[in-house]
């Protein structure tokens, strides 16, 4: 497979010691297998998510946004932009195509980013890491790779709303996405393609300001993943990982629920298919353990 | 047109529409909306809203001024971005959304204790600190967000939680001191403070 290299947005919560960092473990290990460069953008910042508005306006959020770009265009050069939590790759994108759009913000973030002695030029790609496994690697090339199919395990492919809107995956419905469920299917597990709640709302940052109104959806995604036979829940995204995770003790005490299904990243299911162990796929990072997933690591 | 022209056309438009054009985050969109409703019945809260996004863009142009900015309708907004991909005039909501809270927080007409204004109030304070979320602290400080003794109680009620959570290496005790940030914070603070200036320099003033 030929070399691929990125200019690499990891994020906050994909940092050690952070509520992801599992996400960024098993990313590790999957780019080590598919021949990835990740090379991370030196002194990035945060990109002030969907929740910052309440005290960041219009400008200095996408000033955020705008330093990390032009840090990766002046160390990364030539380089496309890779993040790997949704929120960062939205705020990301979403700056970029809001700063070319709009001249005179455009000239307004350069004028705040001269204080860090920055400059942005503002012609980068910014893609998420699905992008480059589903388009610029293909899931013919990816299934080629698998030493250990993932088979017997049913998989309800939760896509969330910011890997899939308002971009997504060129070509895909914002409706009912399907590369998740073919990349599932493309590592030797079984899609519930039938989840209707693929694309349903977790919450987002609400789930820590409005928990009740958040674990609502939160059981309703979980419910439809059980209704659909699923033996665990995967997901591209961090926050849409950790609210359907690590809530579920909350919702069984609130609903009178009994749930307890894995949610794991699609970054893990490669990195076992590829036949990688279960440390280097994070598995050891769950709160409830992927059992199946790490049977078949322990093979 | 002439100048008195213009100035004839604008006594006759409702002068919050034009202050939310002006001042508020996409707020140029609203006079698009064609009220057929898309975006509250595709809302995931909508059911929680007071007055969900189309009753938002008509309230606006009806010039409920003070009915808008005090309601807590647009914190409702999980920012899933639904609405915006159904809209069928390619309305940008969420922003739109955003850019309400955000303005009703300058002029400070934020109900007393939203839970998500004062969330996201904490979360842009703990991110300006070091350039990156310590997402330890941001959680403590939720927890105390309605005084000590809540904080206590809430800490207690979500200990397993944090426990496990430490145990699966997915949160670090070591985060309380110190914890991951930007080399150049001097410069990111002072990047800020600069966009800041910018964009209130360019606010127009509406009574």
């Amino acid at each position: 497979m030929a070399k691929r290299e990125y200019s690499y947005y990891p994020g906050c919560s994909s940092q050690k010691g952070a509520s992801s960092s599992n996400l960024m473990k098993s990313v590790d290990t999957m780019c080590e297998e598919l021949d990835i460069q990740l090379n991370e953008i030196p002194d990035w910042n945060c990109c002030s998510a969907s929740i910052g508005y309440a005290s960041g306006s219009e400008l200095p959020r996408l000033t955020l946004s705008a330093r990390n770009i032009a840090l990766s265009e002046e160390h990364n050069k030539n380089q496309e932009i890779v993040a790997t939590c949704a929120a960062c790759w939205l705020a990301t994108k979403e700056a970029a195509e809001r700063l070319k759009e709009d001249e005179s913000m455009f000239a307004e973030a350069n004028q705040a980013l001269a204080e860090a002695g920055l400059k942005l030029q503002n012609n980068t790609p910014i893609k998420h890491m699905a992008e480059v496994i589903i388009e610029d690697i293909g899931l013919e090339q990816i299934r080629a790779g698998v030493k250990k199919p993932l088979e017997g395990i049913k998989i309800a492919g939760y896509v969330g709303c910011q890997t899939n809107r308002p971009f997504g995956i060129a070509g895909e419905s914002f409706e009912n996405p399907m590369y998740l469920d073919n990349l599932v299917e493309s590592l030797g597990a079984d899609a519930c393609t039938t989840y209707e709640k693929k694309v349903q709302c977790c919450g987002g940052a609400l789930a820590f300001s409005e928990p009740e109104k958040s674990q609502e959806m939160i059981k309703g995604i979980i419910e439809a993943a059980y209704d659909n036979e699923a033996d665990m829940i995967a997901t591209p995204c961090p926050l849409c990982q950790a609210n359907v995770e690590i809530y579920q003790d909350q919702i069984n005490e609130r609903f009178g629920t009994k749930f307890n299904i894995p949610v794991v990243y699609y970054s893990q299911l490669v990195s076992v298919a590829y036949g990688r162990s279960a440390s280097d796929a994070a598995l050891d990072g769950q709160l409830v353990a992927a059992k199946k997933l790490e049977d078949i690591a322990s093979k | 047109m002439s100048e008195t022209n213009k100035a004839t056309i604008e006594q006759y438009r409702n002068s919050f529409l034009s202050e939310v054009e002006a001042n508020v985050e996409e707020g140029e969109w609203v006079k698009m909306c064609m009220q057929c409703g898309v975006c509250s019945g595709s809302c995931p809260l909508g059911k929680h809203w007071a007055h969900p996004p189309q009753e938002i863009f008509m309230m606006i142009r009806a010039g409920k001024r003070d009915e808008v900015l005090a309601s807590d309708s647009m914190w409702m907004c999980t920012s899933c971005y639904n609405c915006v991909v159904r809209c069928p005039r390619q309305l940008p909501i969420t922003h739109i959304m955003h850019g309400l809270a955000t303005y009703a927080k300058k002029l400070g007409l934020v109900p007393q204790n939203q839970p998500t204004a004062k969330f996201a109030e904490i979360f842009w304070n703990n991110m300006m600190k070091k350039g990156r979320v310590n997402e330890l602290k941001l959680g403590l400080s939720l927890y105390f967000k309605d005084g000590f003794g809540a904080g206590i109680k809430e800490s207690l009620r979500n200990k397993d939680l944090g426990m496990k959570m430490m145990k699966a290496k997915r949160m670090a005790a070591s985060e309380f001191f110190g914890g991951h940030g930007v080399k150049d914070i001097g410069g990111v603070q002072k990047m800020i403070q600069k966009a800041q200036e910018i964009e209130d320099a360019r606010m127009k003033k509406f009574d």
